[in-house]
């Protein structure tokens, strides 16, 4: 069986959107981490305390 | 056209936007699905609830508290955006939305307002509070399944009701300080529902001829323009004391109450404007100016409780 599998080629601009959406989903996971470091610094201990 | 053949193209609109190869949606194309200039006033509105709120709130706090809230309104947006493209395909103010554009895939749209809710919910309640997260919670629930799934298409007082879901940021901004809701923030949610009828209207009206066509039952659709006119007189009116009672109860000063008596009769003289105004460019000029001055009235009772709030101090 010499029949290749059906691949998706992407064009230069997908490629490009794509590039760009990988970067923004970093950014914001990134500025995610930080944030959760940050109020954890500021919380303290009490960051344990999740009141209602 | 007829009411089947306009049926036939909504389905149609729906179902071409579903078969889409790899993805060229830029990062912009997912900012516009959050509707960025909503959230503005959603941000906005939020950070009075925040600021004007009794007791101590660390500003990183603070601002993981109106970043969720944020992107909580986004996700909301988004959401809208996706049950709604059908609609948004025949509607000329909004078929350059990039779902109907074919840019972004409905099941992308659907996942990406899903993930954004969850964040947003879950970030407010692990980092801030669980009342504050459950309000958020509820508000995205409410503009997505009552709001946008349900009332838009089915009654003309749709924006009425609905309007619940913009009036909820304050409030959501100010449990976040405080922890409870007492009457202060009942007050800013019962300001912006009572604005949201009028400023929405304002815009349906030179729409009427959109919203018809995407059988959207809109006031202006149903009940006609004579209707919706008085209808926006009536809320205008209504404003005024509704707009003022932060100041009536006591809890702003006299230079918030008379900026809010000023601003509702400028509301009210523009909303008589658009009631005498019947007549081509001139009604259509007298909508628009009472949709722009309805954003800047909300604007400017929320910036003066703000500097209120902050500058001068609490009034009780």
């Amino acid at each position: 069986m010499d029949e290749k599998p059906k691949r998706i080629i992407l064009s230069e601009e997908q490629k490009r959107s794509r590039r760009a959406r990988s970067i923004a989903i970093a950014l914001a996971l990134g500025a995610l981490a930080v944030l959760f470091y940050v109020v954890t610094l500021v919380k303290g201990p009490a960051v344990l305390n999740r009141p209602l | 056209m007829s009411l089947v053949s306009e049926g036939a193209e909504l389905a149609g609109n729906r179902a071409s936007s579903v078969d889409q190869g790899p993805s060229i949606a830029s990062v912009g194309d997912y900012v516009a699905l959050m509707k960025p200039r909503v959230m503005s006033l959603v941000v906005f509105t939020a950070l009075v609830g925040i600021m004007i709120a009794p007791g101590h709130l660390h500003p990183v706090i603070g601002f993981t508290a109106l970043l969720c809230i944020a992107v909580g309104a986004g996700a909301a947006g988004v959401l809208n955006m996706w049950y709604d493209a059908d609609i948004d395909a025949v509607m000329r103010r909004t078929s350059a939305r990039p779902i109907p554009q074919g840019r972004i895939a409905p099941g992308e749209a659907l996942a990406f307002g899903i993930v954004l809710a969850a964040f947003a919910v879950g970030v407010l309640g692990l980092l801030v509070s669980w009342f504050a997260a459950t309000l958020l919670a509820f508000t995205i629930f409410f503009y997505v399944a009552v709001y946008t799934a349900w009332l838009k298409r089915w009654t003309p007082q749709n924006i009425v009701i609905g309007g619940a879901a913009g009036a909820f940021p304050p409030v959501i901004g100010w449990v976040a300080v405080t922890g409870s809701i007492s009457l202060e923030p009942c007050l800013l949610f019962l300001i912006i529902f009572c604005w949201t009828p009028p400023h929405f209207w304002s815009l349906s009206l030179v729409r009427a001829d959109d919203y018809a066509r995407a059988r959207v039952p809109m006031l202006p659709v149903v009940a006609g323009l004579e209707e919706t006119r008085r209808q926006i007189l009536l809320y205008s009116i209504g404003l005024v004391p509704i707009g003022a009672a932060p100041w009536l109860f006591g809890y702003a000063h006299t230079i918030y109450g008379v900026t809010a008596l000023l601003a509702g009769a400028l509301m009210v003289t523009f909303a008589w404007r658009v009631r005498c105004e019947c007549e081509g460019d001139r009604a259509e000029r007298a909508a628009y100016d009472l949709f722009a001055f309805s954003i800047l009235y909300l604007f400017v009772l929320f910036a003066v409780l703000l500097v209120e709030g902050s500058v001068i101090g609490r009034a009780m």
